[in-house]
């Protein structure tokens, strides 16, 4: 290891060694004054997200290749950080009040961010196996962390389970392509398929394998069926969390594999994206509506989201396209990450001890009583649908429309439609706040609040002036080759 | 001329300096509530009378690059001409009546129903004004969520199914929309209007699809048959602010966009299909009529006309002719003023009674002698008598649809006459039902005839009726250049296709 490559990979290096040293700090600090804890943590994510900011959008290249930074990765790395803030903002007084209060949960949560950020170093087919298990296995613990209770038990053991699973088929891809190219690193399998030297039966099999894989990790339909369970049973500020860093990682290692290593095979990828994203897209809205739960249906809701993702690759094999089609999932991932947080932050505000206030119904008169409170959670139901004036309508918009330009007005319509499909179970939320007689109460914690507060007039204030942002997006592909 | 004392920004925007005032205000303070927001509405009506005087001037419009997505630049487009100063200056006149019409009929969570209402007249402004597509399309969908509160929370007892399928009817048009215009878009490589009709030739292949999404979004908010079944629910819902607004600038924001969109970028198949558009127009003209007379409650009554009226619209705008074209805009004035009044009316009479069912009524001219004298009034307006505004409109609607060259045949015009006669027949008997005969109920007897603050809200839109009824030269003057840019729009597809 050189010097080169410890100031490459200094963001992720500091994380992990911060959260190696907050667990041994973590001892020492006595079980009522948790909240130094979750300060410190805090404060290795701000210093890590000031490092991944300070290094700018230029690329770099480590480990003789294995690795490499570029605007994509330190773009997506901004998303898993501040996901990483809100995860333990939204932590802090629910762990207590739901009296599942323990130091490890926050050097969990900084490891995990830390395989998120090495998912997007990656430019080696072994390094990405390696960050989804460094980010997996802590969440498996963290699903599990409300032990004792049967949901939550459950969660992490399914989690575990289908998660063990789909790493097989991820490792198994690998396998069959490294069979296939004799090589592991993405030129490198670039290189042999150019080449000619390539098995290509293998290598199709091996991409199917990854693509299975990873559709499992962001919970892509058929793939989808750990997630309403796990999303339900794990303790909310982890599914927060989890709902926004685990598959945004997914995601991040998918486009950055398909786009730089799979471009040859996009004629024969690009059909079966194309269903999948469709799939997706009406599967999980139409579950949704049939959920009463709240968390269960931001889960189903969730799961319709990847297919919108999905969405961004399907016409990857077009050049010409390929820019603005990373460019839209990039922009899509911030509207969705911001409205989720916030969304999950409601949710927490408003859950009460052993799952109690988590039905849609619960949270009838919520806008009359918390008028600010009601008008963020309608602001983020109407992100979701797209609605204009927040900023899932961009996120939407620049997703239809890059599939449009890549001639796939049928995808589009697709998405457009169960849009239309979402509104419906997005209202009903808005129509028990506003529209129904309640008496709700609320955790008066101000991190809580202020989460929601300031995703809401992030959505609402980024659709107003969203061109840096979308300048941002689009300078953060240029490095991705 | 510069951003700040531009009239059409300071206008679309003032109403959100009013909304974000009363967010100051304690709810209880409700009296400072309402006269912020009537004093809001009202200043802005003052400023759409500058852009009124400023119209016609080249500098007036904002036209600025708002950002580039993918590529594509999105400006802020926002001009007046022909086609949208009369919409701008019926909304900004029905929007202080609409608010002081609330005062007594609405008592709980005022603060809100205000900001909702003044946030809706933003976005209606929006709609009228934007030439940017994707800024139209913003206006567009934003107008749905403040009129979805105001039905949901301040309606009546189905309210929120109401409210819903507002909702999601007009979503389900506008997102196939929005596909059209991400489909013109990536063609053309813009979404500002002017460039998008300059480059014309590069959808040209698609017009007829483009024309049947564009058509889909706008026939449903018009409501054309069979369209229109949102509107019954949502006008019955809705508290009677809302439903003047939404008969008299909502509903117009579909025929509108006929005029703007489809006829102006899809000039040649809106040639091909305006036989079919007519008579969808036609169909509308006489069911709305015909089911109207079968209502019993008399609010549902007046929604159903308006699925008539605006039958009359449609078939004016499809004559695809100067008379047919000008007859059209300003019969959604027409219908603005007299469908507003009517519903005002109707308002009156719930706030008495609690009541709108017919049978309830009887004889009314006896206890509320003015009341019923202005509802006189407005019903003949309504239903076309020479003198009064809907005549003027009717009657340059069915004389351009007769001589019509795109339609054909001139029994478009003469069915709808028969639309002329039903209105006629369902209004007269509705007259005669509330007000005429003797008073069969005691509580009829005693009530209160129009106060001076319910005057105050009426009689603007009675002068206006006679203005319109006895001298239209100068409303015709404002709409003639958008009629002549649609067209030499329409002239020049003609040529090509034969």
């Amino acid at each position: 290891m050189t010097l080169n490559d410890l100031i490459t990979i200094l963001p992720l290096a500091f994380l992990a060694a911060w959260g190696v040293l907050l667990l041994l700090v973590d001892l020492w600090i006595p079980a009522n004054r948790k909240g130094l804890t979750a300060i410190l943590a805090a404060g290795g994510l701000a210093v890590t997200l000031g490092l991944t900011l300070a290094r700018g959008q230029h690329s770099l290249e480590a480990f003789n290749g294995m690795v490499s930074v570029d605007g994509f990765a330190v773009f997506l790395d901004v998303i898993f950080l501040g996901s990483g803030l809100a995860g333990i903002a939204l932590a802090y007084d629910y762990l207590k009040r739901t009296h599942i209060e323990r130091g490890e949960y926050y050097s969990l949560l900084l490891f995990t961010v830390a395989g998120m950020m090495l998912m997007t170093y990656a430019n080696d087919l072994v390094i990405v196996f390696l960050a989804l298990e460094l980010l997996s296995l802590p969440l498996y613990v963290m699903a599990g962390f409300a032990r004792l209770q049967l949901l939550s038990e459950e969660a992490a053991l399914k989690y575990f389970l289908m998660g063990a699973f789909s790493s097989t088929f991820v490792l198994y891809g690998v396998a069959l392509i490294f069979g296939a190219t004799a090589r592991t690193d993405l030129p490198g399998v670039v290189a042999a398929v150019q080449g000619g030297t390539a098995n290509p039966v293998f290598f199709l099999v091996g991409a199917a394998m990854l693509l299975v894989g990873f559709g499992f990790k962001s919970a892509v339909m058929p793939f989808h069926m750990w997630a309403p369970d796990v999303y339900q049973g794990s303790p909310s500020s982890v599914t927060a969390f989890m709902t926004v860093g685990a598959k945004a990682a997914g995601f991040a290692a998918l486009l950055r594999v398909f786009v730089v290593a799979f471009q040859s095979i996009s004629a024969d990828m690009t059909p079966i994206l194309w269903a999948l994203a469709a799939l997706t897209m009406f599967g999980g809205n139409i579950l949704a509506i049939a959920q009463s739960n709240i968390k269960r249906m931001l889960a189903y809701a969730s799961i319709a989201q990847s297919g919108y993702m999905l969405m961004a690759f399907v016409p990857y094999g077009q050049g010409a396209v390929l820019k603005d089609t990373i460019a839209a999932m990039l922009f899509f991932l911030v509207t969705y990450s911001l409205a989720t947080l916030g969304a999950w932050a409601v949710v927490i505000a408003l859950e009460k001890e052993e799952n109690k206030d988590l039905e849609i119904a619960d949270y009838a008169g919520l806008g009359r009583k918390y008028p600010w409170l009601g008008a963020a959670m309608t602001v983020f139901m109407l992100s979701f649908t797209g609605m204009p004036l927040t900023l899932g309508f961009w996120g939407k918009f620049y997703l239809f429309s890059t599939a449009v330009e890549g001639g796939f007005t049928g995808l589009a319509l697709v998405g457009l439609l169960t849009s239309l499909i979402s509104a419906y179970y997005y209202l009903r939320v808005v129509v028990y706040m506003f529209m129904k007689p309640g008496e709700p109460t609320l955790t008066q914690d101000p991190w809580i609040q202020l989460t929601a507060l300031v995703s809401a007039f992030l959505v609402v204030a980024l659709s107003l002036f969203p061109g840096p942002l979308l300048d941002y997006a689009s300078a953060a592909l240029m490095l991705l080759r | 001329m510069t951003m700040v004392l531009n009239p059409i920004l300071l206008m679309t925007f003032f109403p959100l300096v009013g909304a974000a005032v009363i967010l100051f205000f304690k709810s209880e303070q409700k009296s400072a509530i309402r006269w912020t927001a009537l004093i809001t509405s009202l200043v802005t009506f003052g400023l759409s009378l500058w852009v009124l005087a400023a119209y016609g001037r080249q500098d007036v419009g904002i036209h600025r690059l708002w950002f580039r997505i993918a590529g594509l630049p999105i400006h802020f487009h926002m001009a007046v001409d022909g086609l949208n100063i009369l919409m701008v200056l019926l909304t900004t006149f029905l929007t202080p009546l609409a608010v002081l019409s609330t005062w007594k009929a609405v008592e709980e969570r005022v603060k809100g129903f205000m900001i909702f209402f003044l946030l809706l007249e933003v976005g209606m402004l929006g709609v009228f004004l934007a030439l940017d597509l994707v800024l139209f399309y913003i206006f567009w969908e934003f107008t749905l969520i403040p009129m979805y509160f105001l039905i949901g929370l301040w309606g009546g007892e189905r309210r929120i199914y109401a409210a819903v399928k507002f909702f999601l009817f007009t979503m389900a048009g506008s997102v196939i929309m929005l596909l059209a215009i991400l489909y013109l878009g990536w063609n053309a490589k813009t979404f500002d209007l002017p460039a998008l009709l300059a480059a014309r030739d590069s959808f040209a292949a698609a017009q007829i699809p483009l024309f049947a999404a564009f058509a889909l979004a706008f026939a449903i908010k018009v409501p054309m048959w069979p369209l229109h079944t949102w509107l019954p629910d949502a006008h019955v819902e809705a508290p009677t602010a809302g439903s003047v607004i939404l008969a008299g600038v909502l509903l117009k924001m579909g025929a509108y966009g006929f005029l703007r969109f489809n006829l102006l970028l899809f000039p040649q198949a809106s040639l091909q299909l305006a036989p079919w558009m007519a008579g969808l127009a036609v169909i509308g003209i006489l069911y709305g009529a015909a089911v109207a007379y079968t209502q019993k409650d008399v609010k549902k009554l007046v929604a159903y006309s308006s699925v008539s009226h605006l039958g009359f619209v449609m078939l004016g705008i499809f004559a695809l002719n100067a008379e047919g074209l000008s007859g059209a805009i300003l019969q959604m004035v027409n219908h603005g003023l007299s469908t507003g009044a009517l519903f005002l009316m109707v308002g009156f009479l719930y706030e008495r009674r609690h009541t709108r069912l017919m049978e309830s009524f009887g004889g009314l001219w006896k206890s509320v002698p003015v009341l019923a004298a202005l509802a006189l009034i407005v019903s003949l307006s309504s239903m076309g008598l020479p003198g009064l505004n809907g005549f003027v409109g009717e009657f340059t609607i069915l004389t351009g649809a007769f001589g019509s060259a795109a339609l054909g045949s001139p029994w478009f015009a003469g069915l709808s006459t028969l639309g002329v006669i039903l209105a006629a027949v369902y209004l007269l008997h509705m007259m005669e039902k509330v007000f005429l005969g003797p008073i069969t109920h005691a509580e009829n007897r005693s009530l209160p005839d129009l106060s001076p603050r319910e005057l105050a809200v009426i009689l603007p839109l009675l002068v206006v009726i006679f203005w319109i009824g006895l001298y239209p030269k100068p409303f015709f003057g404002l709409i003639e250049p958008g009629v002549a840019q649609i067209l030499a729009a329409v002239q020049s597809a003609a040529l090509a296709l034969h």
